[in-house]
């Protein structure tokens, strides 16, 4: 069976592989910086701690020959990152989103700095758990291979909310992002709480890059990110602060962006950069759909000052 | 308020800090001597008058994609789509130039400087407009209209406006060589420098002498006031972001008609994104902001350099630039605490 067979059913085919495919980074990204968010801190970073799981997750495969010990390391090195972004953020008088701005600029220019000797070798893949064994068609097979960090992500989503509403930790992580002033009366301490917060949320933003150099594209390279990291930070604002509704923007946000190669797949070329723009187009219309200026938005954290 | 000597002190506590920084990434792993690598900078930046142009060149559009990130700052906006504007801003110039190539050269480049200002300004003032009535956040909408912008051109200069001379990379129709706009007399460093510096005057003046000024600072410091007293915030917001955005429009219409020639990928190299830098570095004070970028339009021209002699990457100019902008970020945290305010007797 060739491409065409299929006909135009290929197009969402496609994009429902490519909303399992594209999602995971996005999911990680903004289950992480959900958390953070609702700690009261908003992390603009991401894009750039993406860049250096990325990079340092394809660095360590590469050396160790394990992808695995890959996201792991990214991971850590996303989660510096997130607490450097919290260190910084907890002097007084300084501001959050421009910090975020530097973080990005930094994370990504150190992440070309040390990637420069692992843009030509080859580092071992991340594996994928076959789920289209039923099928004879070659792209239902090929749509239905799931990575095992999309699993990750879908179940670290459902926890993250439940764990935001039901335990201690949780009560404690939302009290600091709604209002200092309750978290500090029963003696938690909102700054270590955003640190932890925010390192993790740079954690999970750390792995979200080791998939994109490690299982799609699979590859580095200094365009491998076109910023996965700032849209995810887009879409928790779209979710609402809510794990699993970031999950479910995620996989939307996949597939918009499968549109434009799933087009060009089925012969149709026209307008390929106008689709290529879909999910930032996407991302913007939402955005504009759920914001009102005359209230801050519902689900907002009340401490958060980007949406003020 | 800052005592002057602060405000002098801080930011060079801060570039010192990330010149130590960036030393030390560079010894102990690049293993490249620190010093030889600042001395090599300057030499690639200010060590001859051949570096000085080429560092006033890579200014230009510094100074003018800065304003972009400056003046709605001073309504406290936080406006990161610098990029995006001085894009649209350059394919816009481009199709205008091409459109009316064979009219005299001025009335060619007014034309071109025209709609890249027009387009541009119009860019960033919808995102002031998505933050003004519907509360959209600036910062991340006018990012994602970077991004929109740069897919917008890729389809224009591989499309309906390509060249079908231009092979290898895509662009546009040339303008033509007669309606580039030249150097300034003695030197090759384009007017697009003039250009900025001037800019950056106006909007000095501006926002120093006249009531328009001052009403931008008023709902920069305190937006609830400024309504209570009766302001429009709202058209504020819409002038600020649209000159600012204008103002990048005009860097990408002078990247087209100084450089290029013609509008191609070469326009999304990241002056946007620096732009951003030396806002932030200026502390958005359209005078700083000319000497800010001269001096991190050497860091950019020094890269070449240090890529030739030492064989660093060339993002080490990147990393360079972030090691300052979030030195330079924490350091507003030292402001008043240097010195100890004087006891009132």
């Amino acid at each position: 069976m060739d491409d065409t067979s299929l006909g135009l059913w290929g197009v969402p085919l496609a994009m429902l592989a490519g909303a399992i495919r594209v999602s995971t980074p996005f999911i990680f990204v903004s289950v992480g910086e959900c958390l953070t968010e609702r700690s009261g801190r908003i992390n603009l970073g991401l894009e750039g701690t993406l860049v250096m799981g990325a990079m340092s997750g394809y660095g360590v495969a590469l050396a160790s020959g394990s992808p695995w010990l890959g996201v792991l390391v990214a991971g850590g090195v996303g989660l510096l990152f997130g607490a450097l972004h919290a260190a910084i953020c907890q002097l007084p008088r300084v501001n959050d989103i421009a910090t975020g701005i530097g973080m990005m600029l930094f994370g990504t220019g150190l992440a070309f700095f040390l990637g420069k000797p692992y843009i030509q070798p080859k580092a071992p893949n991340l594996g994928a758990i076959d789920l289209g064994w039923w099928s004879s068609i070659p792209q239902v097979r090929q749509a239905l291979q799931v990575n095992y960090l999309f699993v990750i992500g879908v179940v670290l989503a459902f926890a993250m909310a439940w764990a935001l509403k039901n335990t201690r930790w949780g009560l404690i992580v939302r009290l600091a992002g709604e209002s200092v002033d309750a978290a500090l009366a029963i003696g938690a301490s909102v700054a270590r709480t955003r640190l932890i917060a925010t390192s993790i949320g740079g954690a999970f933003a750390g792995v979200g890059g080791a998939f994109l150099s490690l299982y799609y594209p699979g590859s580095w390279n200094e365009g491998l990110s076109s910023g996965q990291g700032l849209m995810a930070v887009a879409l928790v604002i779209f979710a609402r602060w809510d794990p699993v509704r970031c999950l479910w923007a995620s996989l939307l946000f996949g597939a918009a962006g499968a549109i434009s190669p799933a087009l060009q797949s089925v012969g149709v070329t026209q307008g390929y950069y106008l689709f290529s723009a879909a999910p930032y187009v996407l991302t913007l219309a939402l955005m504009i759909a759920t914001c009102s200026p005359e209230r801050s938005l519902r689900g907002a954290p009340g401490e958060l000052g980007a949406v003020r | 308020m800052g005592s002057t000597l602060e405000r002098v002190a801080v930011p060079a506590l801060a570039l010192l800090a990330s010149a130590v920084l960036f030393g030390l990434l560079l010894a102990f792993y690049a293993h490249v001597d620190p010093l030889e690598a600042y001395g090599l900078m300057y030499q690639g930046a200010f060590g001859s008058w051949f570096s000085w142009q080429n560092t006033l060149t890579r200014a230009a559009p510094l100074i003018l994609t800065a304003l972009c990130t400056a003046l709605p700052a001073r309504l406290g906006l936080v406006i990161i789509g610098n990029e995006g504007a001085l894009v649209v801003g350059g394919v816009a110039a481009a199709a205008a130039g091409v459109a009316v190539s064979s009219a005299p050269p001025l009335v060619v480049q007014l034309v071109m400087a025209l709609a890249g200002m027009a387009v541009g300004g119009l860019w960033i003032a919808f995102a002031g407009a998505l933050r003004q009535w519907r509360g959209v956040n600036e910062t991340i909408s006018s990012l994602l209209l970077t991004y929109i912008a740069i897919a917008l051109m890729n389809h224009f200069v591989e499309g309906p406006l390509r060249d079908p001379a231009s092979l290898n990379k895509p662009s546009t129709y040339p303008i033509g060589d007669a309606n580039m706009i030249g150097t300034i007399p003695g030197t090759d460093v384009h007017w697009g420098l003039v250009f900025g510096i001037v800019a950056c005057l106006v909007v000095w003046l501006f926002q120093r002498f006249t009531t328009f000024g001052f009403a931008m600072q008023v709902i920069g410091g305190n937006p609830k006031t400024a309504r209570m007293m009766g302001l429009d915030v709202g058209r504020y917001v819409l002038l600020a972001c649209g000159a600012g955005g204008a103002a990048a429009g005009l860097a990408g219409m002078v990247e087209v008609a100084a450089i290029q020639g013609r509008a191609n990928a070469s326009l999304a190299v990241g002056y946007g994104y620096t732009g951003i830098l030396v806002s932030f570095l200026a502390r958005h004070n359209p005078v700083a902001i000319v000497p800010v970028a001269i001096l991190l339009g050497g860091i950019g021209a020094s890269g070449g350099l240090l890529q030739r002699r030492l064989d660093l990457p060339d993002a080490a100019v990147v990393v360079v630039q972030g090691i300052l902008f979030v030195a330079i970020l924490a350091s507003e945290t030292l402001y008043g605490r240097l010195w100890k305010p004087k006891e009132a007797a």
